[in-house]
């Protein structure tokens, strides 16, 4: 059986390619594909803990459903400010949308 | 009447001329005619208190006289209240009593006390020519013109003649003391009266203080005396545990007493004991308030004061009590006296000495008052130097007789000022001294009454045998004196000759100049337009004078010794001896068979001896007097024959003895320099001042440094603290970008951060912590 730690690895690095994917990326829309990529690696480490830790009940499965729903939910709230901000200004450049600093 | 009455009248007989003053200077200072009958009524009301009380103790001694008992001595203290007044040591429950307490030296006193000053206060309305119109000048004399501070000058002499009061019934050192404070306050207020007064710098006046100095001369000269005397009443409390008369004095208090040593430091000396120690302290207070060597060179100067004032200080008051509170404590001294006999010498020669000084001094004076001064002083040294010997009623009966005779020749010399004034605003010469007997002569028509009645109080003054006052007390205390020469041990037998002979001298020479005066002043022609002007004072002034006349000579006729040939027998009892003995008769007795006093009191045998001293010096004074001064009166412009006479002796009694330039020279100069080299150069400026500029450098070097620190503090930190916050936030401002995607980024890389501190560096410091 393929250890826990090769799932960690392959969850860890998806992480961190949705974390470059967030703080690199210029588009907007290509940030919130990234964080999607974030939550799925949480979502293989629930699931790989699940199956190795404790797999007499589905709780793991359970909550990632969960996740999967906010995620999607997420990402359509993503997709609409995004379609928002492109209607006022324009244009889905992160580093140009800088009025937080005001 | 009875006792509470008595008491309640004692108590009030100093409240209505207090009362006087507090209401004139608040409500009654604008109106002169209430003001003096303010005054008025408050002397008034004195003066029959005084009397009722007064009369009411002379009427024991006239039962007694007339069932020839002796109630009285054995209880003298006839009228006594005092009042729980202070807490002396509240551990012992000793309370300071304060009261009153009549026996029968008050009683003469307080005939004697109310009755010149009622004399002085009716004259003093007609000296400030009361009804004239008002004079102009502040605070100068204002010739034939009302007094404009007349409403002050009555609120003065009441508090005055309040303090006097108050001292002669007072029944304690203490409040006897207060009495004679008051007096000192406002014999310079009085003295003082005409404050803005200056002499031309005309060396006739060269001798002359103006008002103002001389009120101070008397203020600081009386000082010095009383300060001795505070140290004594201390003394006094110290050694009977009481201020009150009655019980310190009492026969078995001055037993328990008599044998304590005088120690200081736990140093005795030999023969010196409490009594004596304490006798002396109070002695040197009334060697400042009566004028005695060496504190007598006030007196004088104080006649700077109106004349009534003169009057009442120099005669009826302040003067007088100083010789009043010796002869209160007279058991005190005859005790402090037996055990030394330095007491005496000092008491007696200090009082024999003055007399005659200050007689030889009266000889040489030309102001008519000056001679009145130098012969107070002469007078008050005759009562001084009987108590030196122990002739207690002879200095109680001099006292008396001289408040009447001073009092009237002080008034008299006042209404020849006056008159003398008069006779200068109408021939309107303003330069001519009005006081100087060398500018009056022949007043005697012009001023009738004034003559007789100075005449009268001049032959009183003088001794003029048998018909005044002054020969009998006088008399009586040459008297004593030669009968301790022979009677007496220790040191009295040659003190007494000494006293005796000095005295003798001293009276000739009161007769003497008393004669001169009288011729000077009133006899021959008039020697300036203003004595040629003058005329007789007004009413007011005049009829105190019959009234003081009156006493001058009748005053006398209640002390002639039943001895005495021929005036002995018709009069047959000497009341004042026996009223005044009867005081401490019976103390004196104890004390007499305990050993502690030379004598109790006597009653002496006649002694043609010195009853013909008396006389013959008297009248030979006086005579002489005339014989130089009488029988060819001075013309205008002519010197005083006794300047060719006695040559640079004249100059010397002129000049005062040069006392004043002595004090001058010894004590004010060596003083003021003193004060201003030593105490000012060296002292105040060296000393005090250099310490004051170290103590301020120092202070002003912490203060420089606080000032440094607080720069450094509250400035230079804060403003540091300021301007790195702003670069602070200069340089943390960029992180604010609003660029969501380093936003993230930081928040990773803290994460980071904050993993590790917690998975690595927080154990390792949990480890430590534990």
């Amino acid at each position: 059986m393929i250890p826990l730690s090769w799932y960690l690895v392959v969850a860890a690095a998806l992480f961190f390619l949705g974390v470059y994917g967030v703080l690199a990326r210029r588009n907007a829309v290509a940030m919130l594909m990234a964080v999607e990529l974030m939550l799925n690696a949480v979502n293989i480490n629930i699931v790989a803990f699940w199956r190795y830790v404790s797999p007499e009940e589905p709780l793991g499965v359970a909550w990632v459903l969960f996740v999967l729903t906010v995620a999607a939910a997420e990402a359509a709230v993503g997709l609409a400010l995004v379609i928002s901000v492109y209607r006022s200004r324009d244009s889905v450049v992160a580093e140009e949308l800088d009025s937080l600093k005001y | 009447m009875d006792k509470e009455t008595l008491e309640l009248m004692t108590w009030l007989i100093p409240v209505g001329p207090l009362l006087s003053f507090f209401l004139i200077t608040l409500f009654a200072k604008h109106n002169k005619t209430l003001s003096a009958a303010i005054a008025w009524a408050a002397v008034f009301t004195s003066l029959g208190l005084g009397w009722l009380v007064s009369f009411n103790v002379i009427g024991l001694q006239v039962e007694d006289m007339q069932n020839g008992t002796h109630e009285l001595r054995k209880n003298p203290v006839v009228i006594a209240d005092s009042e729980a007044w202070l807490p002396f040591q509240p551990e012992i429950e000793n309370w300071l009593n304060m009261g009153v307490a009549v026996d029968p030296l008050t009683a003469v006193m307080l005939f004697m006390v109310p009755f010149a000053v009622t004399m002085i206060f009716i004259y003093s309305v007609g000296y400030h020519n009361y009804g004239k119109p008002n004079g102009t000048h502040l605070g100068t004399p204002n010739h034939g013109k009302q007094e404009p501070l007349f409403s002050r000058f009555f609120a003065f002499m009441s508090l005055f003649a309040a303090g006097m009061l108050t001292l002669v019934v007072a029944d304690n050192l203490l409040l006897a003391f207060m009495g004679w404070e008051i007096m000192g306050l406002c014999s310079y207020l009085l003295i003082g009266f005409w404050y803005a007064r200056e002499y031309d710098p005309d060396p006739k006046n060269a001798q002359k203080l103006p008002p103002r100095r001389a009120s101070i001369k008397a203020f600081m000269t009386t000082r010095a005396g009383d300060v001795f005397m505070l140290l004594g009443i201390v003394g006094f409390y110290k050694l009977f545990g009481t201020l009150t008369f009655a019980d310190a004095l009492s026969a078995g208090s001055l037993i328990a007493a008599a044998g304590t040593e005088y120690s200081m430091y736990g140093m005795t000396f030999d023969g010196a004991t409490w009594m004596g120690v304490l006798g002396i302290l109070i002695f040197i207070g009334t060697v400042g308030k009566s004028a005695q060597w060496p504190l007598h060179v006030w007196l004088p100067n104080a006649m700077e004061g109106p004349t009534p004032v003169s009057a009442v200080i120099h005669a009826a008051a302040m003067v007088s009590a100083g010789v009043y509170v010796v002869i209160r404590i007279f058991p005190l001294l005859a005790v402090g006296m037996e055990a030394s006999g330095n007491v005496s010498l000092i008491i007696g020669g200090i009082g024999a000495f003055t007399a005659l000084m200050a007689a030889t001094i009266a000889v040489a004076q030309d102001d008519v008052k000056g001679v009145l001064a130098y012969s107070t002083i002469s007078q008050l040294g005759f009562m001084i130097a009987a108590l030196g010997i122990g002739a207690y009623i002879a200095a109680a009966f001099h006292l008396i007789t001289h408040a009447f005779f001073k009092a009237l020749l002080f008034l008299g010399s006042g209404s020849i000022i006056h008159g003398m004034e008069h006779g200068a605003e109408h021939v309107h010469d303003h330069h001519t001294d009005p006081q100087d007997m060398m500018n009056m002569g022949g007043l005697k028509d012009k001023m009738p009454v004034t003559f007789w009645t100075f005449v009268v109080g001049g032959f009183a003054l003088s001794g003029f045998p048998f018909v005044t006052a002054g020969f009998w007390s006088k008399d009586e205390i040459l008297a004593d004196a030669y009968y301790q020469i022979s009677h007496g041990h220790g040191v009295i037998p040659l003190l007494s000759t000494a006293i005796f002979w000095m005295l003798a001298a001293a009276a000739l020479l009161t007769a003497f100049y008393t004669m001169r005066q009288i011729a000077l002043t009133f006899f021959g022609e008039p020697r300036t337009p203003l004595a040629e002007h003058a005329h007789e004072s007004n009413g007011y002034m005049i009829w105190p004078l019959r009234g003081l006349a009156f006493f001058a000579i009748t005053a006398g006729f209640v002390g002639i010794p039943e001895t005495f040939p021929v005036l002995g027998q018709i009069f047959n009892y000497n009341f004042f001896h026996h009223f005044v003995g009867e005081t401490i008769y019976e103390t004196m007795k104890v004390l007499y068979a305990e050993g502690l006093v030379a004598h109790d009191i006597i009653t002496l045998p006649f002694q043609p001896f010195p009853v013909s001293i008396s006389i013959g010096v008297a009248l030979g004074g006086l005579g002489l007097g005339w014989l130089v001064y009488g029988v060819r009166p001075l013309k205008e412009g002519q010197a005083d024959p006794l300047v060719r006479v006695l040559g640079p002796i004249h100059t010397f009694l002129r000049n005062k003895w040069y006392w004043d330039e002595i004090y001058s020279f010894f004590i004010i100069k060596p003083v003021v320099w003193f004060s201003e080299y030593f105490v000012y150069e060296v002292v105040d400026r060296g000393v005090i001042d250099t310490i004051l500029h170290v103590v301020a450098k120092v202070f002003y070097a912490i203060g420089q440094f606080l000032k440094r620190t607080e720069e450094i503090v509250f400035g230079d930190a804060v403003d540091w603290v300021k301007d790195m916050f702003l670069v602070m936030a200069k340089e943390v401002r960029i992180l604010q970008s609003g660029r969501i995607q380093e936003y993230a980024g930081l928040t990773l890389a803290f994460t980071f951060l904050l993993t590790l501190l917690i998975l690595y560096v927080l154990p390792i410091l949990m480890q430590y912590l534990q």
